[in-house]
């Protein structure tokens, strides 16, 4: 059965979704996902979609689900990479996506997926320190 | 309104909603439709595909290449034999669903057509036609 791959990069995990996806290989990508997480404890997941030409309801909400599975699993999700044209559509079609980071592309994806760890560190940091990271918000 | 060509797709399997996607785009590309329309009126087309495949029990799509008057446009009609929609309004609406999804599929498509029909009846069946002029 065909798969999208799932590539380790450091503690992140990088998914690369390059074909027109049916709803069981998007349901496989999404199980495959969590297990991935749980299997490397990775923090991070960059989901690049700058190669799909449409995100419908179903593509929407597996993207949801990632988010907030790997959320859950102690896993932040950022979705990089969407088409213009994309975006425009999704706003029409009524698809809420608050529950899921966006980046332009990879570079500022991973830049916000370390920001935000950095943010979860220091907000779970009991101890003010007294370096400059105390400063950061 | 004049069809100027047209054919059919069978909506089985989740495969088929992909193919329906990938026609739909080479008829928008070859009436030479600008990107967001086109990406418009295939995410609708999808929506629809997947209405047809998960509560119609499958059914068939017939896309059109239309003119009317100076405009050009594409038609796409789905057809199921499935159980039908008691209330349309309802079914229309954001956020109802009775099969798990995010109940976005007929509100969202007919946002993203210029135009949008609908005929059900109970125990008999569904079509949905919607037009996207280019």
């Amino acid at each position: 059965m065909e798969r999208i791959p799932i590539l380790k990069m450091g503690k992140f995990l990088l998914v690369t979704i390059q074909i027109d996806m049916h709803d069981r290989l998007a349901l496989s990508l999404q199980d495959d996902l969590t297990e991935m997480i749980v299997k490397t404890q990775a923090k991070g997941v960059l989901i690049d979609i700058s190669s799909l030409e449409i995100v419908d309801s179903f593509i929407g909400r597996m993207l949801n689900n990632i988010a907030s599975m790997s959320k859950v699993l102690d896993a932040l999700t950022v979705v990089v990479g969407m088409r213009p044209a994309v975006a425009i559509t999704m706003v029409e079609l009524g698809l809420d996506m608050k529950g899921v980071k966006t980046a332009l592309d990879m570079d500022r994806g991973i830049e916000l997926l370390e920001s935000m760890m950095d943010q979860e560190d220091s907000e779970s940091a009991q101890e003010p320190e007294s370096d400059n990271d105390s400063t950061k918000e | 309104m004049t069809v100027q060509r047209s054919d059919k797709r069978l909506i089985r399997t989740s495969e088929d909603i992909v193919m329906v996607r990938q026609l739909v785009r080479e008829w928008a590309k070859t009436i030479g439709m600008n990107l967001v329309d086109q990406t418009k009126l295939i995410t609708a087309a999808s929506e629809l595909a997947r209405n047809t495949f998960d509560y119609g029990g499958g059914g068939v799509m017939l896309i059109e290449q239309v003119i009317d008057a100076m405009k050009i446009g594409l038609r796409l009609t789905f057809e199921d034999k499935g159980p039908g929609i008691d209330d349309v309004e309802q079914a229309i609406k954001d956020g109802y669903t009775t099969g798990g999804g995010m109940g976005l599929g007929l509100g969202g498509a007919r946002r993203l057509a210029n135009e949008f029909y609908i005929d059900t009846k109970p125990g008999e069946g569904t079509r949905v036609t919607i037009i996207r002029w280019k």
